[in-house]
C-alpha cells in the first residue's frame, strides 16, 4: 500500500487529491474537536469545499458546483441561522457520560478497520472510460430529462412538500 | 494492486466514520444534523468516485448524487425547522433532554 507513495506523488491529480484530501479529513476532525459552535460549521464548510474540489478532480463540473451551491451555501448558512436562532452563546460541553463516547468512539473505530479491509482487499477492476461528453452539465441535462424524468419530478414534488412542512413546523402558534 | 478508486473510497471511509462519530456523541442538535450531512457527504463522495472509476464508468452516478444533495437539503430544512419550533417549546437544543416522547 504504501509502497508507490513515490510515484503516487509525482502525478498533480493526485498531488490536488492529497491537498483536498488532508483538507476534508482537517476540517471534519476540527469540526467535532471544536468547542464554539460556530467554528464547527465553518471548519465543516471547508469539508464541503473541498469535496467540491474532488468533484471536479473526479470529472464532475456539475456535481462540484452543486456541492458548493448546496451545501457551502446553503446548508452551511442555515445551519448557523439555527445556532443563531436558538442558544448559541454556550460552548458545546463534554458528554456526562465518558464511557458512552468511549463505547461510540471503539464502535466507529471497528466499522473503519471493517471497512479499511474491505477496501484494501477488494479487487477493482481496471476502470472503462468515462464517456461524459465536452459538456457534462449538457449530458447530465440530457439524461435528468429523458431517462431520469420521473425520479426528477418526484425530487421537486419531495422539495414542495418537505419546504412547506418546515415552514409549518416553524410556524409560531398565535399567527 | 490498488486500484485508482481506492484513495477516494478511503476518504470517504473516514469521512463517514468521522460523522458517525459525531452524530453519536455530540450534544447539540445542530452540530448532530451537520455530522449527518458528512456522512451523506461521504455517500456522494463514493457515489461519483464510482460514476467515473468503476467498472461501467457512467453519468448516472452522477445524477443519483444530485438526487442524493436534493434530500439532504430536504432533510436539513426539516431538521432545523424541528429544531426551532422544538426550542420554542423547550427552550434547548441538547438531544439529550430531548424525551418528551417517553414520559
Amino acid at each position: 500500500m504504501f509502497g508507490d507513495l513515490g510515484e503516487f506523488f509525482t502525478s498533480g491529480s493526485n498531488l490536488m487529491f492529497f491537498v483536498f484530501a488532508i483538507l476534508a479529513i482537517g476540517g471534519a476532525i476540527f469540526s467535532i474537536s471544536f468547542t464554539k459552535v460556530v467554528h464547527m460549521v465553518i471548519s465543516l464548510a471547508v469539508t464541503f469545499l473541498s469535496l467540491a474540489g474532488l468533484y471536479v478532480l473526479l470529472h464532475a463540473e456539475f456535481v462540484a458546483f452543486v456541492q458548493v451551491l448546496i451545501y457551502a451555501g446553503a446548508i452551511s448558512i442555515l445551519m448557523i441561522f439555527g445556532i443563531m436562532m436558538t442558544k448559541h452563546a454556550e460552548e458545546e460541553q463534554e458528554l456526562k457520560r465518558p464511557l458512552h463516547s468511549w463505547l461510540v468512539g471503539l464502535g466507529v473505530a471497528g466499522l473503519f478497520g471493517i471497512l479499511f479491509y474491505a477496501i484494501q482487499n477488494s479487487t477493482l477492476p481496471d476502470p472503462g472510460v468515462l464517456e461524459a461528453g465536452e459538456n457534462n452539465t449538457l449530458e447530465i441535462g440530457k439524461l435528468i430529462f429523458s431517462v431520469h424524468v420521473i425520479p426528477f419530478e418526484l425530487m421537486s414534488v419531495l422539495l414542495t412538500v418537505a419546504f412547506i412542512g418546515a415552514i409549518v413546523v416553524a410556524k409560531k402558534e398565535d399567527d | 494492486m490498488s486500484t485508482l478508486a481506492t484513495p477516494y473510497l478511503m476518504l470517504a471511509a473516514i469521512l463517514f466514520c468521522i460523522g458517525l462519530y459525531g452524530a453519536l456523541t455530540k450534544k447539540n442538535a445542530v452540530i448532530v444534523l451537520l455530522s449527518v450531512e458528512l456522512m451523506l457527504n461521504a455517500v456522494n463522495l463514493n457515489l461519483v468516485a464510482f460514476a467515473k472509476l468503476g467498472v461501467a464508468p457512467n453519468l448516472t452516478g452522477q445524477i443519483f448524487s444530485l438526487f442524493n444533495i436534493t434530500v439532504a437539503a430536504a432533510e436539513a430544512a426539516v431538521g432545523i425547522a424541528l429544531l426551532i419550533a422544538l426550542y420554542r417549546n423547550k427552550g434547548t437544543v441538547d438531544v439529550n433532554e430531548m424525551d418528551q416522547m417517553r414520559r
